[in-house]
């Protein structure tokens, strides 16, 4: 799960990291009021988006007055903005935050990320902030170090001195740099964060420590012990197929081609969509309704797939274990006796009751294609998108 | 195998008594595994399935010598029942459970650097299907009537991708040693790696197929470990050729965010380690096949 810059700012200054003076607002006059508020005589305009490269989009607006801040905020309001990392469709922007602006001396990298080999927490620190960490790996590898953190004990001071002074930071900024290092470290672990990432993190020309700009994921498995943390999903920046299908337990992602899935467990998803491609197809989505494809997942999951306008032909795909096919056939009629599916439908099922799963699927008078394997499904998937 | 579990292998399931779990165990029984009691704290004394329920999995290990536990408790509290059974001295134990946070997993596996290697559990999983050595003995929740007795080893990060395999190589009329669901998830109790090297010195194994996906590094590592120390011959299948970058496709450690993640560079790297690669998930069975016949 994601969060907006703002959240994940607030979020730092809690474990102690230093950050602009600002706040949220939802209207031009609002905005007005929010810059005198904060005061100072130059504000930053950003728009809330769960994506980076905002800046680049047009996403962030300095401003001299007050009145520019309303502008500015009128302007981006409501607007959707498309940046590298949105997809074409773009991110509608529905929180503007002002913030005072900050006098940049030196503009830093720092990201924790779980690192999957070491099964460990890895800090990683660059002098090039504001270049987004895959440009520095590509052009500027060598002024990046990590340091991976023992998870048992946790982040100890000489790691995030050493990380520090690695970044070339003036002695007497040292002790407040490691602080904000272990401030961001605390964050992760303690709110079971997947991804942290201030760039930059800056240092202000009055020898200020302070994160600029924020990110930060969240764990969705360990959101039922993080009540504070899952409050802030805001299901405005998310697909809203994806998000009909979060709340009703399906695992999907909507894709750009135009044959819709319905497969039941991730891997086997995956290797469906493979099929399809190399039959020369492309799907529409990636839906896993789960190992146990349940009749009622199954309804919900046709209620999904053919709701998007895009899906020419749908495949479904069971590999039955313990659940038996002729339990998900049943769940196939059903599912087609509550919704109307005006496109060509493909299934395969396979495993455990095979022949009386087809039988029931045969016998219903449902209009669908019967395919035996993988291949098979993708090969007349893709036939009959052709007609 | 009898590298993890055997007909002998005496098995508990922890959270014995809810509906899962009991669910479980009958279908495990049936099929012939040596299921010998169950762990719910606070029902211990009781019978469940004929069988007796204890508080602590060191209660049941002392009375019944069990060596192998599948869990089915709620993600919240796996952690803990998966160090739980490290404690008591089982040897091998299936996180069936999808959900645990991947903090907790960190956790389990700090938690048991204290055994030395031979005192050790193998932890498999979580977020996955389970262990089943066809004929012997099943600590999962695969359909057991799809795999054939036979000498493939099969390691898979899918439970029904896994199926698929095991159910192309029974119409081929090839068997499988023990079959090894090594679960979804980011951070896992045993990897790719750690499962390939038991089967290497299994003398019931003759070939593995390793059945991958996109996201994290374990696939390359077990490729690389191949490459250096592994004389059976591997064959792979690597999900999620079409899949978006930087998506989490329904695993959770399915996401590519590194270079080695995306499933055509998995297969180009494994390739160079001198792994067989079937080309498309419905030929895993006759690439197993074309792979015996050069044998």
């Amino acid at each position: 799960m994601d969060i907006h810059e703002y959240q994940a700012k607030k979020i730092l200054s809690d474990f102690g990291v230093t950050i602009p003076r600002g706040g949220i607002v939802y209207s031009p006059e609002n905005a007005e009021n929010k810059a005198r508020e904060i005061g100072g005589s130059k504000w930053v305009v950003k728009a809330q988006i769960h994506s980076g490269a905002r800046g680049k989009a047009g996403g962030i607006i300095v401003c001299d007055t007050p009145l520019e801040v309303a502008q500015a905020t009128d302007k981006l309001l409501g607007k959707k903005l498309v940046t590298n990392q949105t997809g074409p469709e773009g991110k509608i922007v529905n929180r503007i935050y002002i913030e005072e602006a900050t006098d940049i001396e030196r503009e830093l990298y720092l990201g924790l990320v779980f690192d999957r080999s070491s099964e460990s927490i890895m800090v990683v620190a660059s002098t090039e902030g504001g270049m987004s960490v895959e440009e520095i790996s590509k052009e500027k590898p060598e002024t990046i170090i990590r340091s991976k953190i023992e998870v048992a004990v946790g982040m100890q001071s000489f790691q995030a001195r050493e990380l520090a002074f690695g970044l070339g930071i003036d002695p007497d900024l040292i002790r407040r740099a490691s602080e904000t290092i272990i401030g961001c470290y605390k964050a992760f672990s303690e709110l079971d964060a997947t991804m942290v990432e201030v760039n930059p993190l800056v240092i202000s020309k009055q020898k200020q420590i302070l994160a600029l700009d924020c990110k930060m994921s969240f764990d969705n498995n360990a959101m039922f012990r993080r009540n504070q943390v899952s409050e802030l999903r805001d299901k405005t920046q998310e697909d809203s197929k994806e998000v009909f299908a979060s709340d009703r337990g399906l695992n999907y992602v909507s894709l750009d081609g135009n044959i819709g899935n319905i497969i039941n467990g991730a891997g086997l998803a995956m290797a469906s969509m493979d099929m399809i491609k190399l039959a020369g197809g492309s799907p529409a989505n990636f839906l896993d309704v789960g190992g146990g494809a349940t009749p009622e997942k199954i309804v919900k999951a046709f209620k999904l797939v053919t709701m998007d306008e895009k899906v020419k032909v749908i495949l479904v795909n069971i590999f039955a274990g313990i659940n038996r096919c002729d339990w998900v056939a049943e769940g196939i009629v059903e599912a087609l006796k509550k919704i109307e599916v005006n496109v060509p439908l493909v299934i395969r099922l396979a495993g455990t009751n095979v022949e009386k799963g087809n039988k029931i699927l045969k016998e219903s008078k449902i209009n669908y294609i019967e395919a035996n394997t993988l291949e098979d499904a993708a090969n007349k998937a893709v036939a009959a998108l052709k007609g | 195998m009898t590298v993890l579990i055997d007909k002998k292998s005496k098995i508990i399931i922890q959270g014995f008594t809810g509906k899962m779990g009991s669910f479980h165990a009958e279908e495990m029984i049936e099929y012939g595994s040596n299921v010998v009691g169950g762990v719910t704290p606070g029902k211990g004394g009781s019978k469940h399935l004929n069988l007796p329920v204890f508080n602590t999995v060191k209660d049941a290990v002392s009375e019944t010598d069990a060596d192998a536990s599948i869990l089915f408790v709620p993600p919240a509290f796996a952690a803990d029942s998966a160090m739980e059974a490290a404690d008591a001295g089982i040897k091998t134990c299936v996180a069936i459970v999808d959900g645990i946070p991947s903090h907790d997993m960190i956790r389990i596996k700090r938690y048991m650097r204290r055994y030395t290697k031979s005192s050790k559990m193998t932890l498999v999983g979580p977020n996955c299907a389970g262990i089943i050595s066809p004929g012997k003995s099943m600590l999962g929740i695969m359909p057991g009537h799809i795999y054939k007795e036979g000498r493939i080893g099969i390691i898979s990060r899918s439970g029904t991708l896994g199926y698929e395999a095991a159910q192309q190589l029974k119409n081929l009329n090839i068997g499988v040693s023990t079959s090894v669901g090594i679960g979804g998830d980011p951070i896992n109790g045993s990897s790719f790696r750690d499962i390939i090297e038991k089967f290497e010195t299994d003398d019931e194994t003759d070939a593995i197929l390793m059945i991958g996906e996109i996201g994290g590094p374990q696939e390359v590592a077990a490729g690389e470990f191949a490459k250096e120390n592994m004389k059976k011959p591997v064959i792979a299948y690597i999900a999620g050729l079409t899949a978006p970058k930087g998506r989490v496709m329904g695993h959770a450690g399915a996401i590519v965010s590194a270079y080695g993640e995306s499933a055509i560079e998995k297969v180009e790297i494994l390739k160079e380690c001198g792994i067989t690669i079937s080309k498309n998930p419905s030929v895993m069975g006759d690439t197993v096949k074309a792979v015996l016949e050069k044998m």
